[in-house]
């Protein structure tokens, strides 16, 4: 009887395991000193480059000459070692992972602490440094301590004014930012049943916020559904009874908009409570909050009016953006006064292309409000996809109402 | 594998983009990180990192899995890092650099006298010693080798 990151590693919590990886991925970011340790380590030719991806999403297009340079050799890198790439402009490498490529089961492992999104697919899926992916590139494997669990029991419905990212905001609170340092969540019960792969993704994405190793659901219909449309066969994966470590329980139906303040991801606030705050910028995407039903939903809010501060969007990847496109979401995104840059992480992390002056209040759909993350003096509020939409139109922070 | 230094104490949380922020990252040129340890938390503190110990509060180096920021402090000349917990990508980027780190519960004063043998188990603050947390036997094994790279060659 186990849990599922048991099942998946094959062994109990606390056993130490060299398991074979399916999938092990790197970005712009951290392929440069992935590809640095594989010169170092003296690795010419790497076992399986099936399984391997290289993602330019950090900072792309390339935001400065050094930036360009580093970026051309790893697309070198990547062309003489087999490794598939998905250059600047295809998006950021959870969304590219999640169009697809991970599947139920699987062991995947990103240089980028938010590789925890892909548990979504029932897969143990998780971060680790450059170096470790260079061994794993070379190799094929790594060692995993297998996590103990906590489980994350979903019950009830979110009502229409909250959604996925609320939930998200509120177990990290629930939680703390170690709350569950070295340990699994396991997202189970009704109300996991009923949300979307976009709103899984968004659950999954956030458990390295409370210092998870990963944060997995089981794969259930709607997983299978999902996986078909992009022509791959899955199988739901049935839960056992197993030993958590504890379980915390979040009922769907009292979640209401809530918004992380400045500078801890984990003092989370009812919307209403924050209502007001002057806002010099909203920012709508990245690994949390880019995918399409996200576009979709600010586009449904901000359809024919106006926003009222500088607004940017950026769809977590091409497919979405191609998508956006086709459905007119897009055009209303533009039409209402935002501005649309290229599939990718946008200004997430302070590197480029939307970082913040001193004072500058953000408001952002991402995971991370650390002090000066998205620029030096700059205050970074955390909320959900209507939270920012219902915000930007009025210029300061806004509580979704029935959306 | 031992080291001894003055401690420069840190609080809880601290993360990795207050370690080395975002826009120091694209460069392979490991000084500027350890130039720009810790800038935005206070500019004078990356020039005092060479041959101390960091002992800082629980969670050390939560957020991304920049391994940037272990380096920079390797860089630095930091001996060691202690704290009662750490965030899992940095502990384990820590020992694939070769940088120590110790899991103990030890509170700090800064200059405080900080050794440690993390062989036998102990860190001591000020001649006062605390069990560390035991390593498993392929993290003592990359530490020992002085990190991921050199353990690897040495395998092959």
């Amino acid at each position: 009887m186990s849990t599922l990151s048991e099942r998946i590693l094959g062994a109990p919590a606390g056993a130490y395991v060299d398991r074979e990886v399916d999938i092990a991925f790197a970005h712009d970011g951290t392929g440069v000193l992935a590809r640095e340790a594989l010169r170092e380590m003296g690795v010419e030719r790497l076992p399986h480059p099936e399984r391997l991806r290289l993602i330019f999403d950090h900072i792309v297009p390339a935001n400065t000459g050094t930036t360009a340079t580093l970026q051309a050799e790893l697309r070198g890198y990547a062309r003489s070692s087999g490794i598939a790439l998905s250059d600047a402009g295809g998006g950021i490498c959870h969304q590219v992972m999640s169009e697809g490529v991970v599947r139920p089961g699987m062991v995947v492992v990103g240089a980028d602490s938010h590789t925890c999104t892909l548990g979504a697919f029932g897969a143990f899926a998780t971060g680790m440094g450059a170096t470790d992916t260079a061994a794993v590139w070379a190799s094929g494997a790594t060692w995993f301590r297998v996590p103990e669990t906590i489980a994350v029991n979903l019950s009830g419905r979110l009502s229409c004014a909250a959604e996925p990212k609320d939930v998200a905001l509120a177990y990290v609170a629930k939680l703390g930012m170690e709350g569950a340092t070295y340990r699994a969540l396991e997202f189970a019960g009704d109300g996991a049943a009923g949300l979307s792969m976009d709103g899984r993704l968004t659950l999954s994405n956030m458990a390295v916020e409370t210092g998870a190793k990963a944060g997995i659901f089981y794969a259930d219909a709607a997983t299978v559904r999902y996986l078909a449309e992009y022509g791959l066969a899955a199988s739901p994966q049935m839960p056992e009874d197993c030993r958590y470590e504890r379980t915390v329980e979040i009922d769907l139906s009292d979640i209401v908009p809530l918004v992380a303040v400045p500078h801890r991801v984990d003092t989370v606030r009812e919307a209403e409570e924050v209502a007001g705050t002057h806002l010099d910028q909203v920012f709508v995407g990245t690994c949390t909050n880019g995918r399409y039903e996200d576009l979709a939903r600010f586009a449904r809010i901000v359809r024919g009016r106006k926003v009222a501060v500088r607004t940017l969007v950026v769809p977590a990847s091409r497919t979405v953006l191609t998508r956006a496109i086709a459905t007119g979401v897009l055009a209303d995104i533009v039409d209402a006064g935002c501005m649309v840059a290229p599939p990718g992480c946008g200004p997430c992390l302070g590197a480029h292309a939307g970082v913040l002056g001193e004072g500058e209040v953000c408001l952002s759909t991402a995971n991370r409000n650390f002090r000066n993350r998205m620029g030096v003096g700059g205050e970074i509020y955390l909320s959900s996809v209507a939270t920012a939409a219902v915000s930007a139109l009025a210029g300061v922070i806004a509580v979704p109402e029935g959306v | 594998m031992q080291g001894v230094g003055p401690a420069i104490c840190l609080g809880n949380d601290i993360d990795t983009d207050i370690i080395i922020a975002g826009r120091y990252l694209r460069t392979k040129d490991r000084s500027v990180w350890a130039e720009h340890a810790f800038e935005d938390l206070d500019p004078t503190l990356a020039g005092r990192l060479g041959g101390a110990v960091i002992v800082a509060g629980r969670n050390m180096g939560c957020g991304s899995s920049r391994e940037q920021a272990v380096v920079a402090l390797r860089e630095a000349g930091v001996v060691g890092v202690v704290a009662p917990s750490f965030a899992r990508i940095f502990f384990r980027n820590a020992v694939n650099v070769g940088l120590p780190v110790i899991e103990a519960p030890v509170s700090c004063t800064d200059g405080a006298h900080v050794a440690f043998d993390l062989d036998a188990g102990w860190v001591e603050v000020d001649g006062e010693r605390h069990p560390a947390r035991p390593l498993s036997e392929k993290m003592v094994a990359i530490l020992r080798a002085g990190g991921l790279v050199p353990y690897w060659r040495s395998c092959r």
